[in-house]
């Protein structure tokens, strides 16, 4: 990881709304560096900050929030000091595009796919119609829609959910973006179908070379896509590592409660565990650590005073106070050590997800 | 599963057809389902969008027309009913739709969401009970009593699923037909929802028919599974037994796609597809064939052939 390039850099990004007279701090603090072709997950829950964090790169947030404080570094320029949309437009889409949850919403309902695709050609590349709807055609082969020439003047109603995510993602990458924002891409999808468009987006990873930012709430996903894992709680990062980091030696709290509370992991007539209490109200200020009153092992500190990072390893970071050298030593609860083992059962032969 | 003859059926499909107008003709979205529903079970129905696994819980719920019989407590529900019949079925089953964004009632309150089953049927002793009964279930789903004076669209999907549960729950049914209801939230309410899905049937003698698409959910949460896939139901067993023996190939290219939260496993899986042109339909015709005690699939007569093969090999 440390000869690779950072292509966009995010420093103690704060983001505000305005909701009904009240702000809320939906990102409070959060720095992130992204590397050039990694693909970097983003987990955490509605509500933590995943989807507000990664609009901030494409200036794509709502009229009523805004960013209070930080930068984000892209090629040598602040983002945030762009004021005017024409600014944005130059990144947003071209250099920096985002992939959302659901198709329908992403396509326009009365257009044909192929003027949707030839569009974002046209506009960004600045081609003639003609090639751009060879570029088109192209692209919708590349993403796997069969007898592509044919469906080119088809609707977005034509086209299954699988397919329509298809079509977006070739939307997406029509501009040949640096930077891809996958924002909980399979969500809306069948398990089958979003097994092929993870691979689809890995697949076209490798031949275009883009970096790709991938949120979701989903930990299965994250094991399949991600190079390295940063988890959101609260409007904060509060553990990054690679993903063998997060998966295998998890140090914050948070992590753990996620990785336990897995219906995969699950054993049949127990209860499944599961954390306590709700995500914090961002409208208050938030003290100490925000996973605290869910926490079991929680300290007196957790309380009153913000952990720092702590590093574990030189991928590896958590902000949580029970790695600083004074804490009390606290186990990870035992699903945690017994993940992989039960992982590899699972899907080895006898297993429930072993399959012939 | 050997008892089954003993436990009480809480509600039957027989043969059960929903059907589309598609032109002058009728689409088929389920074609001819059969299974009962054990009182206090899980039964699950697990298929991808288009399956038909939404339909038939519409078609038990009546929202659907259905051909074939639905009998829920040894009366079949799916025709004319008297009110008063009509009433009790409304009460008893009650359900969890798929999308909350669609099935809340955007111009009324969390409070009035949640009570108007409670309106209808006079459920609460007075104004006090019923706001009480409402904060409870509030409580139950993860949510805050603040929220009751609120509007749906001042809640994100996750939460909007939470009211629709709550809504469902409020009511005290027999029966809950609960449709994804776990899809749109986040892990760990999903791990406190499907908790409490258990609590409270154990509690109450619930019953449930499940209808998901995540095999992984599904294999924690129910006692048996019919796997459907485009308006048939190819595979029903019992939780255990489907996932020690698969055997449609369908079923199988479920259990390959479900991801496991591993990235060494993830990266060594091999996926498996699942073309319906493996099968060769056009002389042997398929049946649904009870394989063993209480494992049942669909196939020609080669087919089941092979499948026995398979168990037996096990």
């Amino acid at each position: 990881m440390e000869e690779k390039n950072i292509v966009l850099s995010a420093k103690d990004v704060v983001v505000k709304f305005h909701v009904r007279d009240r702000v809320l701090t939906a990102i409070r603090k959060v720095s992130l560096d992204l590397y050039d072709g990694e693909t970097l997950a983003i987990v955490g829950e509605s509500g933590s900050g995943k989807s507000v964090f990664t609009k901030t790169f494409t200036g794509m947030l709502e009229s009523n929030g805004w960013v209070d404080n930080g930068e984000i570094m892209f090629e040598g320029k602040n983002l945030l000091e762009n004021k005017k949309n024409r600014d944005w437009e130059k990144v947003r889409g071209a250099k920096i595009a985002t992939i959302f949850q659901d198709p329908m919403s992403s396509l326009n309902p009365i257009k044909t796919i192929g003027s949707q695709i030839t569009e974002v050609v046209m506009k960004h590349q600045g081609k003639t119609k003609a090639e751009a709807k060879e570029i088109a055609i192209d692209m919708m082969d590349r993403v796997g829609i069969p007898n592509a020439a044919d469906r080119f003047d088809e609707y977005p109603f034509q086209y299954s959910g699988g397919m329509r995510q298809r079509i977006v993602i070739a939307i997406a990458l029509a501009c040949r973006p640096k930077i891809l924002i996958c924002d909980e891409p399979t969500t809306a999808l069948d398990v089958t179908i979003q097994a092929q468009i993870l691979k689809l987006i890995k697949d076209l990873q490798k031949e275009y070379g883009f970096t790709t930012v991938f949120i979701t709430h989903d930990l299965g996903v994250v094991a399949n896509m991600a190079d390295r894992v940063a988890v959101m709680y609260g409007g904060q990062i509060i553990e990054y590592g690679t993903v063998e980091d997060i998966f295998y030696n998890p140090k914050h709290p948070y992590t753990w409660a996620l990785l336990s509370s897995l219906p995969q992991i699950g054993v049949k007539g127990e209860e499944l565990y599961s954390i306590a209490g709700t995500p914090p109200s961002l409208f208050n200020e938030i003290k100490g650590d925000a996973f605290a009153p869910r926490n079991p092992h929680a300290m007196k500190i957790d309380f009153e005073e913000e952990p720092p990072f702590f590093q574990i390893s030189p991928t590896h970071y958590a902000k949580t106070w029970l790695l600083d050298p004074r804490a009390p030593k606290i186990e990870p609860p035992h699903e945690i050590k017994v993940l992989h083992q039960r992982m590899v059962e699972m899907t080895s032969k006898g297993g429930a997800f072993y399959v012939e | 599963m050997s008892n089954n003859q003993e436990r009480e059926v809480l509600l039957s499909c027989r043969d059960l057809k929903v059907s589309f107008p598609k032109g002058k003709e009728k689409f088929y979205a389920v074609k001819g389902a059969t299974f009962d529903i054990y009182k206090g079970e899980t039964f699950a129905i697990v298929g991808e969008s288009g399956s038909g696994k939404t339909t038939i819980g519409r078609a038990i719920i009546r929202i659907n027309d259905s051909e074939g019989d639905v009998i829920f407590k040894g009366k079949k529900i799916n025709g004319k009913l008297t009110k008063a019949e009509d009433r009790e079925v409304i009460k008893s089953i009650q359900m969890i739709f798929q999308d909350p964004a669609t099935s809340l009632n955007e111009r009324a309150n969390v409070d009035y969401i949640i009570s108007e089953g409670l309106y209808n049927f006079h459920l609460y002793k007075d104004e006090e009970d019923r706001k009480k009964k409402v904060v409870d279930s509030l409580k139950s789903v993860g949510l805050l009593q603040e929220h009751a004076s609120r509007y749906p669209h001042e809640f994100s999907g996750g939460q909007r699923q939470r009211i629709g549960i709550a809504r469902a729950m409020v009511m005290e049914p027999e029966l809950i037909i609960a449709d994804e209801p776990i899809s749109a939230l986040d892990v760990s309410i999903r791990a406190q929802v499907l908790n409490l899905l258990k609590k409270l049937q154990e509690e109450k003698g619930l019953t449930y028919l499940f209808i998901a698409h995540d095999l992984s959910v599904v294999r924690f949460f129910s006692d048996r599974i019919a796997v459907i896939h485009l308006g048939e139901i190819v595979e029903l067993a019992s939780s255990e037994e489907l996932f020690l023996n698969p055997l449609h190939p369908y079923t199988k290219s479920l259990l390959s796609a479900v991801p496991m939260p591993d990235p060494e496993v993830e990266k060594n899986k091999k996926l498996i597809t699942y073309d319906g042109s493996c099968h060769d339909y056009s002389v042997d015709k398929p049946k649904w064939v009870e394989i063993k005690e209480g494992h049942f699939v669909r196939g020609n007569d080669a087919e089941i052939a092979m499948y026995k093969k398979q168990i037996e090999n096990k």
